[in-house]
């Protein structure tokens, strides 16, 4: 009775397949077609006319300067994972191959605001990056949440792993903390800083709350914050917005579609251990 | 992976010491680094560690003991005032909150459940080996790559009352074809919980997916021995062997649906009224376009509160049973 089995999984994994895929091909559709058929009814899978009309009009228009958005994204995504991967990945060393006093708070402390509700830093955090002039600038969304707890939980997990012979070897051959962490650690460790790396990209990328409440002038926003701009400024101009979500869904899409392995392995990872 | 070549040899000196000591035998009692070089290792994680987790966390309990308007030169200390405020029946910013709070306590009810039992459906069909498993898995997975603004805007639009897909497709099968999905409850709870399903399912069955892994084939191959039904399988293996990870998965599931945010924000604005304005959208639209944050940090300290009690609840519920 193998046949009919196989028939009826394969079947339940398309249709379920479709209603996470067609939502996404929808928007592509849509970005492509004119402001009338957009809104028209009934709605249709196929542009008619086929148009590039509202890309053209978003990467044009003033007060939503998308190409600007897309810019910010890339590089507060970029700086911040860079951010979290050095700091964690030093941290994390530290935590698991040297002996210090206070070794055993420090560690706890980090992982106990692994279970603090983000809410609590909200207000707080504004009034500090308001105190630091970084209001309405890219390094409010870059440096406060680059303190990764996750990361040095993640990394340490993996330095542990790593056979301590091998730092020995280096430091018989009189190479410094530094020098080991550098050269021996952290080319051997390269498949989970890629994962914290995309990891933290992504959430970068994708953050909301936070870039929509402190980058308030047009061209400071994030893509995400842009959507939320172009959306108030278009409220039903559904090619103008499905234009800006395509946009804003390719860079991490194509990032999915080639590092999946990676982004996949690093959040079943995150559950293991918890 | 490729293995780079370990550092070139240092000066002679400490060569020939290795060579006394043998590579093979490293004494535990040489300090190998300086006392502070851990400090400096964690330097520069602990400046952002303390200025922007710790600080902050200290600072909103000091926020919240004053009328502190970011726009006003004098911040009072008011002591539990801003608490006694939330309290207060009789205060204005009693049923702003509290009506938050419960959209909160609705989205969290309605939505972890699902969050928790779809995606373990999904697991265990996945877990099999079968050609093309990992591209469904890819499928399932891509949603939450997106982010919450392309998701909300999106389905925004799929929900549109007159033009969505959504409707229309609900009038072909000859279901009400006119659903306002943003603009009334309980329509609007409906579609909030389902865009959320469509965007975290995939991260939640990955989880799964990997702990189903960890058990034991032996374990079923025992269960089955002994005439196990799959039902009984699944009962007896399947769940005592996930029970960690379900633990984690509730927690960050209701930790999640409790600062849901985007979803209402993009796709309801909150309404209809301020029926699906969550308790953390209130306080960011009290705190940071209002600007009380006096207020604001005292309504995170109670909602943190909350969610903390419920932690615990959650280490209860799951805790290791022993006999």
């Amino acid at each position: 009775m193998r046949t009919p089995r196989t028939v009826v999984r394969y079947t339940l994994l398309v249709v379920l397949g479709l209603v996470f895929v067609s939502p996404l091909v929808f928007m592509l559709v849509t970005s492509f077609k004119t402001r009338g058929d957009a809104s028209g009814f009934p709605p249709s899978w196929i542009p008619n006319p086929f148009s590039t009309q509202a890309y053209e009009s978003i990467l044009t228009a003033p007060g939503t300067p998308v190409l600007r958005w897309f810019a910010n994204s890339l590089v507060a995504a970029l700086a911040n994972a860079a951010l979290v991967v050095s700091t964690a990945a030093l941290a994390a060393y530290a935590l698991a191959r040297m002996h210090f006093r206070g070794r055993n708070v420090v560690f706890g402390l980090i992982i106990a605001t692994l279970f603090v509700p983000p809410v609590i830093l909200v207000i707080p955090n504004y009034l500090i990056v308001g105190e630091l002039s970084w209001l309405n600038t890219l390094a409010a969304v870059i440096i406060p949440t680059a303190a990764s707890a996750f990361g040095v939980f993640f990394l340490r997990q993996f330095f542990l792993a790593i056979p301590e012979e091998l730092e020995e070897a280096a430091r018989l051959d009189g190479a410094s903390p530094l020098q080991i962490f550098v050269r021996v650690v952290l080319p051997l460790s390269r498949p989970a800083l890629a994962t914290l790396a995309l990891l933290a990209l992504l959430a970068n990328w994708n953050d909301f709350l936070w870039p929509v409440y402190v980058l308030f002038s047009p061209e400071m926003q994030t893509l995400p914050a842009g959507l939320s701009t172009l959306q108030s400024a278009n409220a039903v101009r559904y090619d103008l917005l499905m234009a800006g979500a395509v946009i804003a869904s390719v860079p991490v899409l194509v990032l999915f579609v080639f590092l999946q392995r990676f982004i996949i392995e690093g959040v079943s990872r995150s559950g293991l251990k918890g | 992976m490729r293995t780079t070549p370990v550092v070139a040899p240092g000066d002679a000196v400490s060569t020939a010491d290795s060579v006394d000591r043998g590579p093979r035998t490293p004494r535990r009692g040489v300090a190998k680094h300086g006392k502070v070089t851990p400090w400096l290792f964690l330097a520069p994680y602990l400046l952002l560690f303390g200025g922007f987790v710790i600080l902050p966390v200290v600072l909103g309990g000091w926020i919240s003991l004053h009328r502190w308007d970011y726009t006003l030169p004098g911040k009072p200390f008011v002591g539990l005032e801003n608490y006694q405020a939330l309290l207060d029946p009789g205060s204005t910013i009693y049923e702003t909150f509290w009506s938050s709070m419960q959209a909160t306590g609705i989205f969290t009810v309605a939505s972890v459940p699902l969050l928790l039992v779809l995606p373990l459906v999904v697991a265990l069909v996945m877990n099999q080996r079968f050609p093309g498993r990992n591209l469904f898995r890819a499928v399932y997975f891509a949603p939450y790559v997106l982010g919450v603004a392309v998701v909300a805007v999106v389905w925004r639009y799929l929900l549109d009352a007159n033009i969505g897909l959504i409707n229309y497709y609900a009038g072909l099968l000859g279901l009400p074809d006119d659903t306002a999905w943003t603009t009334s409850t309980p329509a609007a709870w409906v579609a909030l919980v389902g865009v959320t399903v469509w965007w975290t399912l995939g991260y939640n069955s990955v989880i799964y997916l990997a702990a189903l892994q960890d058990i034991p084939r032996e374990l079923y191959e025992a269960a089955r021995v002994d005439g196990a039904s799959a039902w009984q399988q699944f009962v007896n293996v399947t769940l005592p062997g996930l029970r960690p990870v379900l633990a984690f998965v509730t927690m960050i599931t209701i930790i999640a649906s409790a600062n849901m945010f985007g979803q209402s924000y993009l796709i309801t604005q909150g309404g209809p009224g301020r029926e699906t304005r969550t308790a953390i959208y209130q306080i960011a639209e009290t705190g940071l376009r209002n600007f009380q944050m006096g207020s604001a940090a005292a309504m995170s300290y109670v909602l943190t509160l909350f969610l903390m009690v419920l932690s615990v609840g959650i280490f209860w519920l799951f805790r290791e049973r022993k006999g």
